[in-house]
């Protein structure tokens, strides 16, 4: 079997963006070639500003790019219809955010639930499916407590298990260990390797810590709004 | 995702707590303030609601409420009586009268004569004597208020309490002596003028000299008689006016709601509980949903329709609207309840239930819909900043 086109989990081709317009505007891609493969957890890094989230929002498909192309799964997503690019965001893109994102007043078992929620899943199913993923993140036997109740690097776990409940190709992470001692962040790197990479799962990690760096696959380096170097890890 | 919406809006005390307070306090303003208004507009027709006995009340044309007394020829009695479909009918005599004190001052009261031999249309409590007393001489009944204050007795040393009517007292009422019989209550109206029960015929001896003393001939319908149709016999065989008791009540409270300032006063407190229950409760959702807009925005990122998300947040103003809506009605009763022997008017119906529900779900949804707003146009890119 010729597997070429379906290996590419996402491929962008000369994606510009840019905020504001006038004198505010400012250009955060300028032409951005990069592709993530599927199965592999590619990183990207660069300088502070040079457009790293940006890229990742494009590629999650919750921002619009200006020119370019960027397909995901072979689908362009600028080309969707609102409600169509939410429902392919809902099936196939999971997110980990630097901050957690955890809603402070549903349990963790529960907040791992949402994206299940959102599909439509029923309470019960959902939950029960939300405490199995706790398991794989090991603190299964904490599904009650609210994330205020847990330490930083416990919520990164609990965010990481909500990023996999639906089981979706493709995950992107925006600094996920930045809010974490390094130690902890550390083990939230192990834990993405070994729970979130692989069934052909591709991730893409924002980071600038270069302490996670033996984690990637390969690398891409971002200046300015552009991808500088993509190496890959021996 | 309901309970994701609940949970998100109940765990946040505070929040929650604020815009239930915002709610209740406009639901408690509307409904109370609505509820003394609609208690002061029964006063209006107090009269006919002391008045229980007869289904209809026969009048002139050009009787506008109870208070607009045209009075009508003493044969017009007959003819009404003649009418198929009235069981009876009796005639009644409602007028302004001075009564002496014994002073020597004079005070405008309310007299109503009753038909000298059923006494129908007697006041509804007797607080001394019986109202069969009137059949006596001279006789006449009092109303409490009317003898503790506006008729009482100048007290024997200046700075006492002054001495009420009791039975036994004498009056004169146009130079004619009366004897005071009996006590009664009656429903508060707005006349402030003291309210003397006698007989038909002592009335019309008391009232100067017209030609004309009928105030409203009192009819009941026979059995299984539809009143509406009694009703227009009655106008058809003599001419004059006749409505049902509730389409008296109607007729007065409608002249009160038209041509009085009252509606309006409590419109504007109304008005005014509306607006500030709308500032706050609109307020405090709308920030409790911009506190939350990351969560929203990262539910929007995860997959989340729009649909969703409105039908979250409405259901999160629905939750705070109606049990907002109980405690302020709750609480609005329980006003009227505690200060149901003082002079406060209050009347809780169901329509203004209906009504006070209505304006708190309009509150509602204009909070929910500024809040549906802000999270329609929240960029879920926002939940990668910081
Ligand atoms: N919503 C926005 N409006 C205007 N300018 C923006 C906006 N978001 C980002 N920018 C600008 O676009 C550029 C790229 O921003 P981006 O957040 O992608 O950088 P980054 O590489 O993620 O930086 P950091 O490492 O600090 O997170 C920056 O100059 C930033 O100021
Ligand atoms: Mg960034």
């Amino acid at each position: 079997m010729v597997e070429t086109a379906t290996e590419i989990a996402v491929s962008c081709a000369g994606v510009t963006k840019a905020y504001g317009s006038g004198q505010a505007r400012v250009t955060a891609l300028r032409g951005i070639d990069l592709e993530v493969r599927q199965g592999e957890l590619l990183m990207l890094v660069g300088p502070s500003g040079c457009g790293k989230t940006t890229l990742i929002s494009v590629i999650a498909g919750i921002l619009d790019h200006d020119d370019g192309e960027c397909r995901v799964f072979g689908e362009d997503l600028k080309a969707m219809s609102g409600s169509r690019r939410t429902r392919f965001r809902g099936d196939n893109i999971g997110f980990v955010f630097q901050q957690f994102n955890l809603i402070p007043t549903l349990t963790i078992a529960e907040n791992v639930a949402v994206p299940l929620l959102i599909a439509g899943v029923s309470r019960r199913e959902a939950v029960g499916r939300g405490r199995d993923l706790l398991n794989r993140v090991a603190i299964g036997d904490r599904w009650t407590a609210l994330p205020s109740k847990l330490s930083g690097g416990q919520q990164q776990r609990v965010a990481i298990a909500r990023a996999l409940v639906h089981n979706p190709r493709l995950i992107v992470c925006d600094e996920p260990t930045s809010s974490l001692d390094h130690e902890t962040g550390h083990k939230v790197m192990e834990l993405m390797r070994e729970v979130a990479a692989g069934d052909g799962r591709s991730l893409v990690v924002v980071t600038h810590d270069s302490r996670i760096f033996e984690f990637a696959d390969r690398i891409a380096r971002m200046d300015d709004g552009r991808i500088v170097s993509v190496t890959e890890k021996a | 995702m309901n309970f994701v919406a609940i949970k998100m809006l109940v765990g946040d005390r505070a929040r929650y707590l604020g815009i239930l307070m915002g709610l209740t306090f406009a639901s408690l303003l509307i409904t109370q303030q609505a509820s003394i208004f609609e208690g002061l507009m029964a006063r209006t027709y107090g009269f006919i609601t002391d008045t229980g006995l007869p289904d209809i009340w026969v009048m002139d044309k050009k009787v506008l409420m109870i208070e607009d007394i045209k009075p009508l020829q003493d044969t017009m009695l007959y003819r009404v009586r003649g009418v198929e479909g009235v069981d009876w009918a009796m005639p009644l005599y409602k007028g302004l009268l001075k009564a002496r004190l014994d002073n020597g001052s004079f005070q405008t009261c309310h007299v109503i004569g009753l038909d000298d031999a059923t006494l129908v249309g007697g006041p509804g409590t007797m607080v001394e004597g019986r109202l069969e007393d009137l059949r006596r001489a001279d006789s006449v009944i009092v109303d409490i208020v009317g003898a503790e204050g506006k008729l009482a007795r100048p007290a024997e040393k200046a700075g006492g309490d002054k001495i009420p009517i009791k039975v036994g007292d004498t009056l004169e009422l146009n130079d004619h002596r009366a004897i005071v019989v009996g006590i009664c209550r009656t429903t508060r109206t707005f006349q402030s003028q003291p309210v003397i029960y006698t007989t038909y015929s002592r009335a019309t001896l008391f009232a100067p000299q017209e030609r004309k003393l009928l105030s409203f001939v009192l009819v009941k319908a026979k059995a299984g008689e539809n009143q509406a149709e009694v009703c227009r016999r009655i106008e058809a065989a003599t001419g004059l006016a006749a409505y049902t008791q509730q389409g008296f009540k109607d007729l007065t409270y409608d002249y009160f709601m038209k041509y009085t300032g009252i509606p309006i006063n409590f419109g504007i407190a109304v008005l005014l509980g509306f607006i500030v229950g709308t500032a706050i409760a609109g307020q405090t959702f709308f920030n409790f949903t911009v506190d939350n807009i990351k969560y929203f925005a990262a539910l929007k990122a995860m997959g989340a329709r729009d649909s969703q998300l409105l039908g979250m947040i409405l259901l999160q103003a629905m939750i705070v609207g109606a049990i907002g809506w109980g405690i302020g009605v709750g609480a609005a009763s329980l006003f009227g309840f505690l200060l149901r022997d003082t002079e406060l008017s209050f009347l809780l119906t169901w329509k203004l239930l209906v009504i006070s529900g209505c304006a708190i779900m309009v509150i509602c949804t204009l909070s929910a819909l500024l809040s549906i707003r802000t999270v329609m146009r929240a960029e879920p890119a926002i939940v990668f900043k910081g």
